[in-house]
């Protein structure tokens, strides 16, 4: 049972604690300041923020006395010499077709850190961090110094080693709108996963990009999009291009992953050697951003779904969750305690997380839900929230 | 020696130095900033992307004249100048 959640909203960071009398809501932390991203290092109790200053640029803070003090990390930045190639919006007239003209590079610079993932017992200093532009950072001292993963960086989809020259192979990582804000139009890495039986194996995922995964520990990494469908480009099947917007894995099994992508909901049972839809357009379950893993069972996940791309809202005004048992093939769909008219909620790709009997989401208009039965019925713990960009149990025993 | 004036934001980061008259050395704009590190750890990232351009919604003046070069920071200062470093303005 989860004794916390953490939340990361617009308006900083929010604790929700159980408490005998039922769910205590306490002061808001990191109160005005952007939260894209909260959690705690299950292994030492470290609870940890990835704060998105609209000035000052995003920042890492964490807490070691459960969030009665908070310290920044300043540490986590690009080296000298990183560079990407420079994404553009597509613009109406748009040819993917037309031959590629020459990469433009701009220096590299983080614009938002959104996602922490923290390593197994077996690594106890092991945090990783995703960033937009792309870049996946390793911290093997607890957060307090960072190094960029350049063997992903250098990858010869995004171009090979800037580092050392200019391109040696064709950018294939495209934008994701997640960076409009910040003036780019680049990736962002959104998941990460650790599998719990072999720190060296890790999976990433990439908006617009699609899944990369690691053997040797982040030192040589591989596309693993076999099976992945996109609806949006000329080769549907292409290697590169698709559009994860969350990955989860089992915890006790990450040969069972699930992904929420933007052309639906896809299934690998095989650690990702291959990937098989599992939802169709019109039958409630397709589009939406989060999706949650059980943790013990791999045939069971829990999804948040949302209308279409095109209309980012709850279906026909009622909010719904989905859950299946048996790898996708049927979704049982469940709405005690939710609102059933008017509710035109949105639910972000970290904003529904899953901890043993509990499940727990939230929304951009500050809902908050909570389920103690796997799903079946929900409680309400607030409607009055800031937008929520993220759910994550805490104290989970 | 140039003058800094900071926007009152950024003392809730550097409460070190809310209420001081900041003076600080540099011939230009980048070595004031990097003076300005020495006397509040950590601001510099505050101001400045990783690659050491002033960051988007960041505005730098010497006196009234905006800072020109952005990328990095090469701009002259007077020793009787003040160097303002203030945000733009956001909505809610």
């Amino acid at each position: 049972m989860a004794g916390k959640i953490l939340l990361g909203t617009r308006k900083g960071t929010v604790i929700i604690e159980k408490q005998q009398a039922g769910w205590f809501v306490r002061p808001i932390m990191h109160q005005g300041i952007p939260v894209c991203y909260a959690a705690q290092d299950p292994r030492d109790g470290t609870l940890w923020a990835c704060l998105d200053h609209g000035h000052w640029g995003p920042k890492l803070s964490r807490s070691h006395d459960g969030g009665k003090s908070w310290q920044d990390v300043l540490s986590l930045k690009y080296p000298q010499g990183a560079r990407y190639i420079v994404k553009y919006l597509p613009t109406e007239d748009f040819d993917p077709q037309a031959p590629a003209s020459d990469p433009e590079y701009q220096d590299a610079s983080v614009y938002k850190i959104w996602n922490l993932t923290f390593g197994n017992s077996d690594q106890p200093g092991r945090i990783y961090a995703g960033t937009i532009p792309g870049g996946l950072f390793i911290s093997d001292d607890g957060g307090d110094s960072w190094q960029l993963n350049r063997p992903l960086w250098d990858h010869e989809s995004r171009g090979g080693d800037l580092f050392a020259g200019d391109a040696t192979s064709e950018n294939k990582w495209f934008g994701t709108p997640a960076s409009i804000d910040y003036g780019v139009f680049e990736p962002g890495i959104h998941s990460i996963i650790v599998d719990p039986n072999n720190s060296q194996h890790l999976y990433v995922a990439a908006s617009s990009v699609g899944v990369l995964q690691s053997t040797d520990g982040g030192l040589s990494w591989q596309g693993c999009n076999q099976g992945m469908l996109n609806d949006y480009l000329p080769d549907q099947q292409a290697e590169w291009g698709h559009d994860p917007h969350f990955v989860s894995a089992c915890k006790s099994n990450a040969n069972y992953l699930w992904q929420q992508n933007h052309c639906g909901v896809f299934f690998s049972d095989n650690g990702a050697k291959s990937w098989q839809k599992v939802s169709q357009p019109g039958n409630g379950v397709h589009f939406g951003f989060p999706i949650a893993a059980d943790d013990k069972d791999g045939q069971t996940a829990w999804v948040v779904p949302a209308k279409a791309d095109s209309e980012r809202m709850t279906i026909d005004g009622g909010l719904f969750v989905a859950r299946t048992t048996d790898g996708g093939k049927n979704w049982q769909k469940f709405t005690m305690g939710l609102p059933q008219n008017n509710a035109y909620d949105i639910v972000l790709r970290h904003a529904l997380d899953a901890a043993g009997d509990c499940v727990c989401f939230a929304s951009t208009t500050g809902n908050v839900y909570l389920s103690e039965d796997r799903g079946e019925s929900w409680l309400c713990l607030g409607n009055h929230f800031p937008p929520v960009y993220s759910v994550r149990f805490a104290d989970y025993a | 020696m140039p003058k800094v004036k900071l926007t009152t934001h950024l003392y809730r980061y550097f409460p070190e130095l809310e209420q001081q008259e900041l003076w600080v050395e540099g011939k230009y704009v980048k070595q004031m900033i990097d003076n300005l590190d020495v006397a509040a750890p950590g601001i510099k990232q505050y101001l400045l992307e990783d690659s050491g351009a002033v960051r988007r919604h960041v505005l730098v003046s010497i006196h009234d004249t905006l800072l020109i070069d952005r990328k990095t920071l090469s701009d002259n200062v007077p020793p009787d100048a003040t160097l303002y470093i203030f945000q733009a303005l956001t909505g809610g």
